[in-house]
């Protein structure tokens, strides 16, 4: 039985429920509500709560142990042998899987019963070309092994299946059950609901933390297997970045580190000084009707998705500073340079610099300028030696998020930088960062295999590794900064 | 100072005249008036900054709303499409679109005999070049939906090849059809000939923004509705996903948390999240939905998993933030006459908080509209040309999106895909537009300050 009518029976029957159950309840209390302990409605969610709950989490968890059991006892029909020189076990579960797919997909558009379809033989019938009659495309011809375990698999799809849709409706009734005989004038509804409801809400916060771990996990998990079949050493030290399907790539992680710093540092370059002036205009020049228009101007910036950042770069500003700059000094030829993804990028981190340190300066409090102000020293002295220093933590700590914005950012630099690995000095070349090769080693057809596609795991975790902990040194300094006003 | 007092005609250089500035008073009010300026001057290129890139943007593509058409009237020859005679579907679905090429071809002469136009060196291959390659399949769509049509001589509105409608937009000129192998000064002269005549036209050009994307070598033909609709399932699954379980995470950690180890763990994993860089959490949707749950490649419903927890951080901060807002004075009411914590919160607290939360919702949503880094991760550049169905199967089709359509256009090498991408950008900002003026309303109307 397909899920989605599993889940709508299983709602179905709670609705149900929840009527039955505050019906049982007002009639325990000879239909006076105010004999009850708690109001009617609570009665039926308890007995709704009960029947959807349980039987959801069962399908849940039958959903994600199913394959892995299944998996399991399918490997066994495999022998050794039938696993072709440089493939594994792994491939040739993918292909079992397929042709059960195809199995499936045969049965239901009529081409073939099912009876015929758990008894062909690879022998008697070319199971490649039936398949490839109802629209499943296989790579290669199907082996007797293969056929047979994927018979297997869907033999025992077929017999879970139906074990998963008794069990849950099994529970589901089972729960409809005890709630409806618990359900008395008496039972505290009220109190259980709540308390389901309670553990529901702690369940979706910490969905926040499954994230994170889901994240670390997933990436050390495949970055092991990188570092299994490519040296650590030669990663984070070498200075090569050729990267060849074929094998023999050299993947060091230098070149697109210093790509990745350099755009940063020139887009810092642009972000952190119009961004700290602007903040110090608005704050302390600006009258209410400047503030009012340009404040929210400037913010537009930080809406903008930044692949319209990337566009930009890659049709404005490229173009521009190769004609005005790269081409007349003889620097370069090409418009994606680490100049253009620098200066966008830069573009892009001013309201993020500016609304940041605005907040910051505002936290500074007034009677320290009155002071500075007081004894002679104009507004500006009192900027630059009273209330700068004393915002000047809460600035690195902008300067900082900023930056690992910047580290982070994706689709400037790929439209804007290139996709050259390079260590050079010179800002017109094209350079390439870490997230430009993220990107490039797992778009398209991927081998997860092969420490090609799987490096891009490694260099992820690097860039989370990174701008985590610019994060957090940001964050500590900015609370630090925080409490010495408050 | 007492000296000034006592010697008000002193003439010291710190006379301390109010009338005549010493020159240390002049340096400084000088260095003053330098920093106010460049204050003035860094508020300024912020401001200059978006107003190039949204002209730049504009001026890029505006263009490609507004399409070139040819219009010419084509017989619908029976003994081409139709040999059997009956009108059956199925027959006439077996004429392929190469079976309609020729058609075009006759018309097109046709129409340049009764004109009249007569240009050196014009093959008439080259002529009916001038329409684009998607028009047989234009002509096939409008003869499959309609039969009857067979044997009438039709009018139809062709769209015009790349390079024609790029003259007409004054992105190809005379002199760069010499060197381009794809269209001839002749052509150009045909398009020029057919404009003064009135059936060459530009004009608006619907297909744009309904129409799936369109191969390499047809840009005229492309359009991002593939993309509107993927954008538009993913931002669904976002809104369902990421709005209830954004709102219970705020509701738990504002109104019930205690304080502990737990608490924090997971305070800090929010804010953590918020600056965790999207391209992680594209590996994250790669390595989780895609390789581990098996859900497919492309698919609307794994680009709105992995947007959700995008948004989750954002939706939840703006919650909480909403929650804080409403006085303790409304929840000890509640408490007062009766209601447990939850009634109070479910009853009173979080309807007084909805407008907070819708605003942040909508920002949310506005955010993962525009987010393109970890869609590529999963498979969405793939170019799809097959709508998706509806929900909820749709949500398992493969699709695309506007902001990685804009990418994958970026990508061609045929400059009518830059227009074109900067074009879908206008309709990407268009919608953020449109969120953003909704979320400010709300907040506005709804927003109670107590």
């Amino acid at each position: 039985m397909p899920v989605l009518w599993l889940v709508l029976i299983v709602i179905a029957l709670g609705v149900v429920g929840f009527f039955a159950g505050r019906q049982r309840a007002l009639a325990s209390a000879g239909g006076d509500a105010r004999d009850l302990h708690s109001l009617p409605n609570y009665y039926g969610a308890n007995v709704f709560l009960f029947v959807v709950i349980p039987s959801l989490l069962m399908l849940l968890m039958w959903a994600l142990i199913q394959p892995i059991v299944i998996e399991n006892q399918v490997e066994g029909l495999i022998p050794e042998s039938a696993i072709a020189e440089g493939s594994s076990l792994g491939l040739v579960m993918s292909d079992v899987r397929r042709v059960a797919d195809g199995l499936d997909a045969a049965v239901a558009q009529g081409a073939m019963t099912a009876e015929r379809a758990s008894s062909i033989r690879t022998e008697f019938t070319d199971v490649r070309d039936r398949l490839g009659a109802v629209g499943v495309a296989l790579g290669s011809d199907v082996g007797s092994e293969v056929l047979r375990a994927a018979q297997r698999y869907r033999a025992l799809s077929g017999t879970y299946g139906w074990m998963k849709t008794i069990a849950v409706l099994g529970l589901a009734l089972a729960g409809f059950a005890y709630a409806f005989v618990s359900t008395n004038k008496t039972f505290r509804a009220r109190n259980t609901v709540e308390a389901v409801l309670k553990a529901l809400l702690i369940l979706a916060s910490s969905i926040a933390i499954l994230t994170t771990l889901g994240i670390v996990l997933s990436m050390l998990f495949e970055a092991r297997n990188f570092f299994a079949q490519y040296s650590w050493t030669e990663f984070f030290f070498g200075s090569t970045w050729s990267p060849n399907f074929r094998g023999g790539s050299e993947l060091g992680i230098l070149p697109l580190l210093w790509g990745t710093l350099y755009i940063s540092f020139i887009a810092l370059l642009v972000a952190v000084p119009i961004g700290l002036f602007a903040a110090i205009y608005m704050s302390e020049y600006a009258g209410p009707r400047m503030r009012a228009v340009a404040k929210p101007l400037i913010e537009i910036l930080a809406g903008i998705p930044t692949i319209v950042y990337g566009l930009f770069a890659l049709i404005t500003v490229g173009p521009m500073l190769r004609d005005y700059f790269a081409q007349p000094l003889g620097l370069g030829e090409s418009s994606a340079s680490v100049a253009t993804a620098g200066i966008v990028m830069g573009i892009m981190l001013i309201p993020f610099v500016s609304s940041l340190s605005d907040d910051i300066i505002n936290a500074v409090p007034q009677s320290m300028r009155d002071g500075s102000l007081g004894l002679g020293a104009t507004k500006s002295e009192t900027i630059k030696q009273v209330v700068v220093p004393a915002a000047l933590p809460g600035i690195v700590g902008a300067v900082l998020l900023a930056a690992s914005r910047a580290i982070g950012e994706t689709m400037i630099v790929v439209l804007g930088a290139g996709a050259a690995a390079k260590m050079s000095l010179n800002p017109f070349e094209a350079m390439t960062t870490v997230t430009v090769k993220i990107v490039s080693q797992l778009t398209g057809d991927t081998d997860f295999a092969s420490p090609e596609t799987l490096v891009a795991f490694a260099l992820g975790l690097t860039l989370f590794v990174i701008t985590l902990g610019l994060n957090i040194v940001a964050l500590i300094i900015v609370r630090k900064y925080r409490e010495q006003y408050e | 100072m007492t000296d000034a007092t006592a010697n008000p005609s002193s003439t010291s250089p710190h006379s301390g005249s109010l009338l005549e500035q010493d020159p240390l008073t002049k340096k400084r009010n000088a260095s003053e008036a330098r920093f106010k300026a460049y204050g003035l001057i860094a508020v300024c290129l912020g401001i200059l900054a978006l107003v190039v890139l949204v002209v730049s943007i504009l001026n890029n593509g505006l263009g490609s709303f507004q399409q070139t058409f040819i219009r010419l009237d084509v017989e619908l020859t029976e003994a081409k499409l139709d040999k059997n005679g009956n009108r059956l579907l199925a027959d006439i679905k077996k004429v392929s679109t190469f079976g309609y090429a020729p058609l075009i071809k006759t018309a097109m002469e046709k129409k340049l005999d009764d004109l009249g136009i007569e240009i050196e060196g014009l093959s008439e291959k080259d002529a009916a070049a001038l329409i684009s390659k998607d028009g047989p399949a234009q002509m096939r769509n409008r003869v499959i939906a309609d039969p009857d049509l067979i044997g009438q001589t039709v009018s139809f509105d062709f769209l015009a090849n790349g390079r024609v409608d790029g003259y007409l937009k004054g992105r190809v000129s005379m002199e760069s059809a010499e060197l381009d192998s794809n269209i001839s000064p002749q052509q150009l002269m045909l398009a020029d000939a057919l404009r003064e005549e009135g059936s060459l036209i530009k004009r608006f050009n619907w297909g744009f923004i309904t129409a799936p994307d369109a191969s390499e070598n047809r840009p005229e033909a492309s359009g991002l509705g593939v993309a509107i609709l993927g954008s538009l399932y993913m931002m669904i699954v976002v809104l369902l996903l990421a709005l209830p379980i954004g709102v219970a995470s705020s509701i738990y950690l504002e109104e019930f948390a205690p304080t502990n180890r737990l608490t924090d763990l997971i305070e800090v994993n929010i804010s953590n999240l918020a600056a965790v860089p999207s391209i992680v959490f594209g590996i994250l949707g790669l390595a989780i939905f895609i390789n581990f749950a098996g859900l497919p490649q492309s698919a609307p419903i794994v680009g709105g998993l992995v947007l959700t927890l995008m948004t989750l951080p954002t939706i939840i901060i703006a919650t909480r933030a909403s929650l804080k807002a409403v006085p303790p004075s409304i929840r000890d009411a509640a408490l007062g006459v009766g209601a447990s914590k939850m009634q109070s919160v479910f009853h009173h607290v979080l309807p007084l908080a909805a407008p907070g939360i819708l605003t942040g919702t909508i920002i949310g949503l506005a955010q993962a509209l525009g987010e393109t880094a970890p869609l590529l991760l999963i498979g969405m550049v793939a170019f799809v040309r097959e709508y998706p169905d509806a929900p909820p199967e749709g949500f398992f089709d493969p699709a695309s999106a506007l902001p990685v359509q804009v990418y994958n256009w970026t990508q061609r090498a045929d400059p009518a895909f830059v227009e074109r991408a900067s074009g879908a950008i206008i309709v990407l900002l268009i919608f953020l537009v449109i969120m953003n003026a909704i979320a400010i309303t709300l907040r506005r109307r709804f927003e109670r300050r107590w």
